[in-house]
């Protein structure tokens, strides 16, 4: 179900760019499918996933967590002990040995938290490529030390002034230089968005989260979950974890988008929940945009979820009912960030703590049966600042 | 294959001359001083006037069609209106084609823009992020209503699709002289003739060079070539300055013969 015909799923998905990059992404997909073939290029992959990114990451069991919320077991699939602090590197690792594999000396990315920016970044740096980061001038503010990261790292970060100054203009300005600079420059898409290939090549190489923490919980547990939950921005992190547990038709998933101040009050970033299908960004899938297809402003206190638009997969997974999508406001997700701190000692980035929160709320559903795997897709030194600021 | 030939077809097909297009923005500076221009552009002599739909995100624009589109949407441009301004001028006298991202299309339903464009006198649609493999539902819905749509051709397609994008177009083909974004250049790029002599050889309709052209050299360079030049960011960076732009249209104008 999850192998895209001709860059679809269902009706979500496509190649809706301008004809310059049509060669680009025709090629990107011979070349993807060829490499994912080639035990050689696996075996380079494994070889830094483990020496460089640090994987596999470990199944941590949040035990105070799942006291405080009336005895339910919660396990985190630790993302943020990552390399870089998120499971962004995962893309943009494999991104960067295609690259290589391309003969393309420069890479270029968009980024929105940072942590997809530093991610290429550093493996800009680690593989000696030239590398541009496109982020909007609202982000660089309220996540300055990634923008500090990404600097030492001797990556070129260009501000972008347009439209919301967030990830959809840095999106924006990030693929009107592919369009430019195709022949010389390989495009490292921060999630599960964009034109095909993407949301396939970039859900393959995050399917490693989910891959892992199946046999991780089944080792610890037995059986597996009732529940997996993950945040959705683009929607990466939580296809690199629901990916393993598609054919288990017993365990229930469910993605968490950005609440923002309430779906009601207009003032969100939840696509799934509150959008309707459109295209953005080479992509047919739900967004937020008014009545005249013009894309609407999103919000929300977390920069990596704060995109109007989500992975074509999840508007399938959505509309077939396999995946259940809710919103979870701002200022929940900043009480399940202090919580989490206080009670585990590991302070979650703000986008993973939108799914936090919510699995308190199943856990109370659930009672002291439950048992609740959840990723905890990056760590939030980045966000102390957003969240000594929220009021 | 074709039995007749279109109005664009007829239009732009070089007689001798060159034939310009020229490019700008619904809304833009406002409302009513684009109905304005437009309507001048449309009896300068210009053989179509293309006539862009403002959107939030134009990926395939560069910094000045990108902020009159915003500066459109700021004062209100919609979907609606844009057509109500097709309607205006496409009787005036150059055809009119309308150039739009594809989500605006889709969001007014591809059904009803294409039967609200061919009542508003539109005489083709160019939509700059539907490649031929992405065209169906919006392509034949601009079909059954008598509208030509346009593709592009550019710098990176394969040979191959040359003649795939050529089957699909009708009116003209339009061929991207860069691998880039909209806006204004120094010089074409130094393969065009290449590029274009091989649309030329794929299609008998008119072959439309567009994307930094905005100069009498340019004009000049592209005589003989292409049917038809492309002149965009040029025309709006005008406009946004407060000129009139027909001072500058007739001096490409002059440049074609
Ligand atoms: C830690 C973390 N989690 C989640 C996201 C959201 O992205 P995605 O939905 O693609 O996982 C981001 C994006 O910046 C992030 O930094």
């Amino acid at each position: 179900m999850s192998h895209p015909v001709r860059g679809r799923f269902g009706p979500f998905g496509g190649q809706y760019v301008p004809e310059t990059l049509m060669g680009a992404l025709e090629e990107l997909e011979g070349l993807w499918h060829e490499a994912k073939a080639d035990p050689q290029f696996q075996l380079e992959l494994a070889g830094h996933r483990h020496a460089f990114v640090g994987r596999p990451t470990p199944l941590y069991a949040a035990t105070r967590l799942g006291e405080h919320f009336g005895g339910a077991h919660i396990h985190l699939k630790r993302e943020d002990l990552c390399h870089t602090g998120a499971h962004k590197l995962n893309n943009a690792l494999g991104q960067a040995l295609l690259a290589l594999r391309m003969g393309k000396k420069r890479l270029i990315a968009e980024t929105g938290a940072g942590q997809h920016g530093v991610a290429v970044a550093t493996v800009a740096a680690r593989f000696g490529l030239e590398c541009t980061v496109y982020m909007g001038t609202e982000d660089m503010r309220r996540q300055s030390m990634n923008v500090r990261r990404m600097k030492l790292l001797n990556t070129e970060v260009r501000e972008v002034t347009n439209g919301t100054r967030t990830l959809k203009d840095a999106t924006s300005e990030a693929i009107r230089d592919w369009v430019t600079n195709v022949g010389t420059t390989h495009y490292i898409i921060g999630s599960v968005v964009g034109p095909h290939p993407y949301p396939e090549l970039v859900r393959d190489l995050q399917r490693v989260i989910g891959d892992e923490a199946r046999e991780q919980y089944l080792q610890a547990d037995g059986k597996l979950p009732d529940a997996v939950i993950a945040c959705v921005g683009g929607g990466s992190n939580a296809i690199g974890m629901f990916t393993a547990f598609l054919e288990d038709r017993d365990v229930t998933l469910i993605g968490v988008e950005a609440g923002g101040s309430g779906v009601k009050s207009g003032k969100h970033a939840a696509s799934l929940v509150g959008g309707r299908p459109g295209v953005l960004h080479g992509t047919y899938s739900y967004l937020l945009q008014d009545g005249d297809g013009q894309i609407t402003p999103t919000h929300s206190v977390s920069a990596g979820l704060d995109y109007p638009g989500v992975g074509p997969e999840h508007a399938f997974l959505r509309d077939t009912e396999r995946v259940e999508y809710v919103a979870v406001t701002d200022k929940d997700a900043v009480a399940a960030f202090k919580l989490c701190t206080r009670l585990e000692g590991i302070m979650p980035a703000l986008e993973p703590s939108h799914a936090l929160h919510h699995a308190g709320v199943l856990a109370r559903q659930f009672g002291p049966g439950g048992r609740i795997l959840l990723c905890l897709s990056g760590r939030g030194d980045k966000d102390m600042d957003s969240v000594e600021s929220y009021e | 294959m074709r039995a007749t030939s279109s109005r664009l077809e007829k239009a732009l097909k070089a007689d001798g001359d060159l034939k310009l297009v020229v490019y700008m923005m619904a809304g833009h500076p406002n409302r009513k001083k684009s109905v304005e221009i437009a309507k001048r552009l449309a009896a300068s002599g210009v053989a179509a006037l293309e006539i862009g739909v403002p959107h939030s995100d134009p990926l395939a624009d560069g910094p000045v069609i990108q902020k009159a589109g915003q500066t459109a949407l700021d004062h209100g441009m919609t979907v609606d209106a844009c057509l109500g301004l097709a309607s205006e001028v496409s009787g005036v006298g150059a055809p009119v084609v309308l150039m739009s991202y594809v989500n605006p299309i889709l969001a007014h339903d591809p059904r009803r823009f294409a039967a609200d464009a061919a009542q508003a006198g539109v005489a083709g649609v160019i939509v700059p992020d539907m490649p031929i493999e992405e065209a169906e539902p919006v392509a034949s819905w601009l079909r059954s209503a008598s509208l030509d749509t346009i593709f592009m051709v550019a710098p990176t397609t394969a040979p191959n699709r040359i003649g795939a994008i050529c089957e699909r177009s009708s009116g003209f083909v339009y061929c991207v002289t860069l691998t880039g974004i909209t806006g204004v250049r120094k010089e074409l790029p130094a393969g065009l003739k290449d590029l274009v002599g091989s649309v030329r050889e794929r299609t008998e309709l008119p072959v439309a060079a567009g994307f930094g052209i905005s100069r009498v050299e340019h004009m000049k360079s592209l005589r003989g070539v292409a049917d038809a030049a492309v002149v965009g960011s040029a025309v709006v960076a005008d406009i946004d300055a407060g000129k009139d732009p027909l001072l500058l249209v007739k001096e490409l104008l002059k440049a074609c013969r």
